[in-house]
């Protein structure tokens, strides 16, 4: 997971808006031989035959002096059985407004950033995963007041 | 005087054999209804059970409308948890109440601010819509708290929830299935 921080406008309603651009790289491995690597130990199964789809999104967590713990989806995506696992997504745009509630993310130097999936099964258990590997993303310690977002 | 037993036909004119009859045909009767109370009384007590087990005042609902497709259709079910210490997390499907509105919605958490005493409010959205649920709140409301939660999505069967939709949109449906069930209760003999 690669990302780059641009910058943050001010607020509205007074609350701390930021802004963030990333890069994605996930290989999310699928059984494509079905029977085949049903039995490579090595090989981790998540489109096994009862999955449907994931639903990923990509959540900023973080805390600030108002609220101990704060996360955020800034970005979501669903990805169907039979589409590509590999992701490789490059200077992303938030999907969502990032605000925060009140002003915690100016100086903020610990956001991070993790890519977490939902397990939609054709019948059973809704898992929620967590992938491995996160960043941390700092937030500068003024305000931004033109936007090139 | 002789009593006449259950099952017994004796032999001694009609009126007895009637009597008889009528007779056998009430005991059973009551037999089927107090077979047929039992059954409704232990679903009742599953069903209570399973509110207790899950901590959900509603621990299977059926999806209504289609925000949160493509993982969940209208007429799928789901099955919720409600413990009070398992924290709200972004990502997860809830189910809620907005104050005032009798339905209650799925959808999912896409923003948790929670403070170190362990007070929660969160924004929903489902996967299906546009924008986020703000819309939905009742006036005034822009979060949602742990109160409003009926319960988050653990475990969901496709389909099985048509079932309740139809006999929802046709009632008359409905009355034709109980009576199929009462006559099919009442008239089953045990063999």
């Amino acid at each position: 997971l690669r990302k780059n921080v641009e910058d943050f406008t001010g607020p509205r309603e007074r609350s701390d808006l930021g802004f963030v651009t990333f890069d994605i790289t996930a290989d999310i491995l699928n059984g494509k031989n079905g029977l085949q690597t049903f039995w490579n130990k090595n090989a981790l199964i998540i489109f096994d035959w009862n999955v449907k789809q994931l639903f990923l999104y990509l959540s900023a967590e973080y805390s600030t002096k108002n609220n101990a713990l704060n996360q955020v989806v800034l970005w979501d995506k669903i990805m169907l059985r039979g589409d590509n696992p590999r992701l490789s997504l490059k200077d992303m745009k938030s999907k969502y407004f990032f605000f925060d509630d009140g002003n915690g993310l100016k100086g903020n130097r610990n956001i991070t950033l993790t890519l977490s999936w939902n397990v939609v099964p054709n019948a059973g258990i809704l898992p929620l995963v967590t992938g491995s590997g996160h960043v941390s993303v700092p937030f500068p310690d003024t305000y931004e007041t033109t936007k090139s977002y | 005087l002789c009593w006449p037993r259950s099952g017994g036909i004796r032999g001694g004119g009609a009126m007895d054999l009637f009597g008889d009859l009528r007779r056998m045909n009430k005991r059973q009767l009551y037999y089927q209804v107090l077979n047929f109370a039992m059954i409704v009384s232990s679903a009742l007590m599953i069903w209570k059970g399973l509110i207790v087990v899950t901590g959900s005042e509603s621990p299977i609902v059926v999806v209504l409308s289609g925000s949160m497709e493509p993982a969940f259709h209208r007429g799928d079910l789901l099955f919720l948890t409600n413990f009070y210490d398992d924290p709200i997390r972004a990502g997860e499907i809830v189910v809620f109440k907005v104050e005032g509105r009798d339905i209650p919605i799925v959808h999912r958490v896409i923003k948790v601010h929670e403070k170190g005493n362990g007070n929660v409010k969160f924004l929903t959205k489902g996967d299906n819509n546009e924008v986020d649920d703000r819309g939905l709140y009742k006036e005034g409301q822009n979060w949602l708290e742990k109160k409003d939660v009926v319960g988050r999505a653990r475990g969901f069967l496709p389909y099985v929830g048509m079932v309740t939709i139809i006999m929802n949109d046709y009632p008359k449906f409905k009355y034709a299935l109980l009576a199929v069930m009462g006559a099919y209760v009442l008239l089953k003999r045990e063999s």
